[in-house]
């Protein structure tokens, strides 16, 4: 085999899908930092849970498959899948629940369509799903932002409890947890409180949830620094926040008494690693520059539809699949327009 | 100087690699021992050989004569003795053989008589066409287009506008530069000529920004001229592929070829710059087309440079000039790093369309297995012509043509710009040149067919024909003899009633 390819274009541009992969883990740190500060290291036992899962599982299908390892296990793909799951789910997720999402990922979601560039569903966001839908109270069961309760827990107690379920001193996972500020939110307008009532709650702060708006403000922040690298483009954060902020405004207007506020929607719940981190996954999203402003909308308006009038407390997992799906209708209708096809004067 | 007035979508920053080619001046590569010269150096026919092996040819004289329209003749570099008419290799991607006419130079380099003409405007511009045909003029900017038909719009086509194409917009390439720097006189002697033979007064020179001692160069040329007063130097962004034919008019005029269309569709006409110099030579000097600047330059190179070679010049003996040293797995292309062609070997000669020979590509692409794509759309947003490559892609791997060419296929002009921004490093440009050869093969097996479907129905419709008609002749037959043997047995039977009233009567 020769070195070097001989056939045009003999010039190499930088782009590699491993630099792509590389340069979003790194976007990912700030709100890394952020979680860990609000809701304790457990989230670090399960990216490193995830990750060592999601490479064993990568592996092994790429064995039976008959595919080489070395190019798909070092290209990062299955190591930002496992990331990204494991900052979705609650941190303190026993670790059964994280070996099962980042198998179905890899396994169903992933391999069984063809592997990297064949999915049409976003592993992560199938895995999520799949477990809310199957272990619906270990998913919700998240820890409240620390300064609400004396229970910070240090790195090895959070391990010891992803793998035992319980503390030291025996103590279980309802001592200290609670439901997130949207399913407290959504419980309480359904019992007919006002929003900015609830809003004043100590599990809120300025705008969303405390610790949250932090979360969602560092997401946003890996997420433009992604743009201003061109690893994805701004059409589908831009056109899903707007969306978000549209719908969410509108209704907010109409019927203040069962809305929570614009701001609330956007800086809740997996808001900004939707927009930046999820719904830009380049494999399952659309690839027209007009069709990612559809897509983005489309998910951002359903995460509203399933958060204020659905079953869930939060829309992002569904909304994202739902669009996936409609991936080939928008790709198929928002061709762009080629050179030279216009009228001829 | 006047601003562009468009610009088209994509298209790549690209690190131009081309100070390392335009330290020196332009040189002249020796004569050497033997030229080789294709009869095809142009697309069309090929030429047809005029000349007989042991035959003395003089430098210009002619040595093969234009086959058909879409056709131009060849002429003698250098003065010496025709030693071989038959095949050898050419430059081409595929590595093929043609037919070729091998010159054992004399050394002495003795020109025909040339026709000096300074007097431009009292020819024709059928006059002047037929010269430039005469002269054997192609399209130097790569693709070798006979210039002549590019001169002639015909009486359905207005041209309003030529524009002079000086962009050179592939990195490495500096033969347009430096022809510009050095030659700008004579570029404006080709413009005179192509604005006579067109009829037309606008013209615009389109010029990359990263070439400033071309465009003041050019400036100064085009002030000294009189007749050229309509005549506008655009000074254009760095970008590529806007040397690109449809891509400049874009970015000059706003406006768009339509697709499958000629630029004459909308009363545009292009030329390279070195084309127009070469159209200058021969019709004020009576010279033909036997020699071009040829940029031969890359990492390998050590007297990178731009060299006025002869036509048939061996490469290998072009390359040991400039003291190249090949490195045996690296590629070795004739024209730009974007869409170049890897050259099967060194002995082959020097062309036409050779505008540049690049030896070392300072970021090769490596031959590593491509990853599959994951529809990142870095493609579709670096397109010049807004396709999906990304869709292509998929559509061309699979052999569904009939997709491909919903996706417009056809309107891919190779640029190579997807290929390069590729982040699983798919030689994207590859399975649409697959593809498009494909479904031209298909058409033709199509045709095909379709002419024998044709041939099959006519032949059964004469066969149904001829059986019918036997049928009715023989009908016919039967009927006749049916009756002759009714009139036969009339008559006999008239006679026998004759007879027997003749009985009876006797």
């Amino acid at each position: 085999m020769p070195l070097f390819r001989l056939s045009p274009p003999f010039l190499s541009g930088t782009s590699r899908v491993t630099l792509h992969m590389i340069q979003l883990l790194l976007a990912l740190v700030p709100a890394l930092i952020a979680l860990v500060f609000f809701f304790g290291p457990g989230v670090l036992v399960n990216i490193t849970l995830a990750i060592t899962v999601a490479l064993l599982a990568e592996a092994l299908m790429l064995k039976l498959r008959g595919r080489p390892l070395k190019p798909f296990l070092t290209d990062g793909s299955a190591i930002v899948t496992a990331v990204l799951f494991a900052m979705a789910i609650p941190p303190l997720a026993p670790w059964w629940l994280t070996t099962i999402g980042i198998l179905f990922a890899i396994i169903f979601a992933k391999h069984l369509f063809g592997g990297l560039g064949y999915n049409p569903f976003n592993p992560a966001m199938v895995a999520y799903v799949l477990l809310l839908l199957s272990f619906p109270l270990e998913m919700t069961t998240w820890l409240p932002a620390t300064g609400l309760t004396e229970n910070s827990l240090d790195l090895v107690s959070a391990f010891q409890f992803i793998f035992t379920g319980e503390l030291a001193n025996g103590a279980g996972i309802d001592t200290f947890s609670g439901a997130t500020p949207l399913d407290v939110m959504k419980t309480q307008v359904g019992l007919s409180e006002l929003p900015s009532y609830i809003i004043n709650q100590p599990l809120f702060g300025l705008f969303g949830g405390i610790g949250w708006e932090w979360i969602n403000i560092w997401f946003a922040v890996g997420g433009l620094f992604l743009i201003y690298r061109g690893v994805i483009s701004w059409h589908i954060p831009a056109a899903m926040i707007a969306a978000l902020l549209v719908i969410s405004t509108a209704t907010y207007l109409i019927t203040p008494e069962a809305a929570a506020s614009p701001m609330f929607h956007l800086l809740s719940g997996g808001t900004m690693i939707g927009a930046f981190f999820i719904a830009t996954d380049p494999v399952t999203a659309s690839t027209t520059l007009k069709g990612r402003l559809v897509f983005g909308a489309g998910v951002g308006i359903l995460t509203y539809i399933i958060r204020a009038w659905g079953g869930y407390p939060d829309g992002i997992a569904f909304a994202v699949l739902l669009m996936n799906m409609l991936v080939p209708l928008i790709d198929y209708y928002t061709q762009p327009k080629v050179y030279g096809s216009g009228a001829v004067k | 100087m006047t601003q562009p007035l468009g610009s088209f979508p994509g298209g790549l920053i690209l690190p131009g690699q081309k100070k390392r080619s335009t330290q020196t001046p332009i040189r002249k590569m020796p004569l050497t021992k033997t030229l080789v010269l294709p009869l095809q150096q142009h697309i069309g026919e090929p030429a047809v050989a005029t000349v007989e092996v042991g035959e003395k040819v003089l430098k210009g004289q002619k040595i093969a004569a234009a086959e058909g329209h879409v056709s131009v003749g060849l002429h003698a570099p250098s003065s010496g003795t025709i030693i071989a008419i038959g095949d050898h290799p050419i430059p081409h991607p595929s590595g093929l053989s043609a037919s070729c006419i091998t010159i054992e130079t004399d050394g002495e380099d003795r020109w025909i008589d040339r026709q000096v003409n300074e007097n431009i405007s009292q020819l024709s511009s059928h006059e002047l066409r037929q010269r430039i045909r005469e002269a054997g003029i192609v399209g130097l900017g790569g693709a070798g287009f006979p210039s002549f038909i590019k001169l002639n719009p015909g009486i359905h086509h207005h041209v309003e506008t030529l524009i002079l194409n000086g962009v050179e917009c592939e990195p490495y390439i500096t033969c347009d530069d430096m022809i510009m720097r050095e030659r700008a006189q004579g570029i404006m002697d080709g413009i005179e000529v192509m604005q006579l033979a067109l009829n037309v007064k606008n013209c615009v020179i389109a010029i990359e920004d990263n070439k400033p001692e071309a465009i003041s160069a050019m400036e100064l040329a085009l002030a000294s001229r009189e007749q050229l007063k309509d005549t506008k130097i655009v000074v254009i962004p760095t970008r590529y592929p806007t040397g690109s034919e449809k891509q400049l008019i874009q970015v000059l005029t706003g406006k768009q070829v339509p697709s499958r269309g000629l630029t004459l569709d909308i009363g545009i006409v292009l030329h390279n710059v070195g084309t127009a110099y070469a159209v200058g030579r021969a019709i004020k000097h009576g010279e033909p087309l036997i020699s071009r600047i040829v940029t031969v330059t890359g990492k390998d190179v050590k007297h990178a440079g731009n060299f006025e070679t002869l036509f048939g010049t061996p490469i290998h003996e072009l390359l040991s000039f400039c003291e190249t040293k090949r490195q045996p797995e690296e590629p070795f292309i004739q024209g730009g790093p974007m869409m170049g062609y890897n050259l099967a070997g060194d002995k082959l000669p020097v062309t036409k369309t050779a505008n540049c020979i690049l030896v070392g590509v300072d970021e090769p692409v490596e031959a590593t297995k491509p990853l599959p794509c994951i529809r990142c759309g870095d493609c579709a947003d670096a397109c010049p012509v807004s396709l999906l490559p990304q869709q292509l892609y998929w559509h061309s791997r699979s052999k569904d043509l009939e997709k491909t060419r919903e996706y417009n296929l056809f309107d891919c002009i190779e640029c190579g710009c997807c290929s390069y921004v590729c982040p699983s490093k798919i030689p994207l440009v590859q399975y649409f040149r697959f593809a498009k050869t494909e479904t031209m093969n298909q058409e033709q097996e199509q045709q095909k067919s379709d002419l024998a479907r044709i041939r099959h129905d006519n032949r059964q419709e004469r066969q149904e024909r001829e059986r019918l008609e036997k049928e009715e002749k023989q009908r016919k037959r039967k009927a006749a003899l049916a009756a002759s043997k009714a009139a036969k047995a009339k008559k006999e039977a008239e006679a026998a009633a004759e007879t027997q009233t003749d009985k009876q009567e006797t």
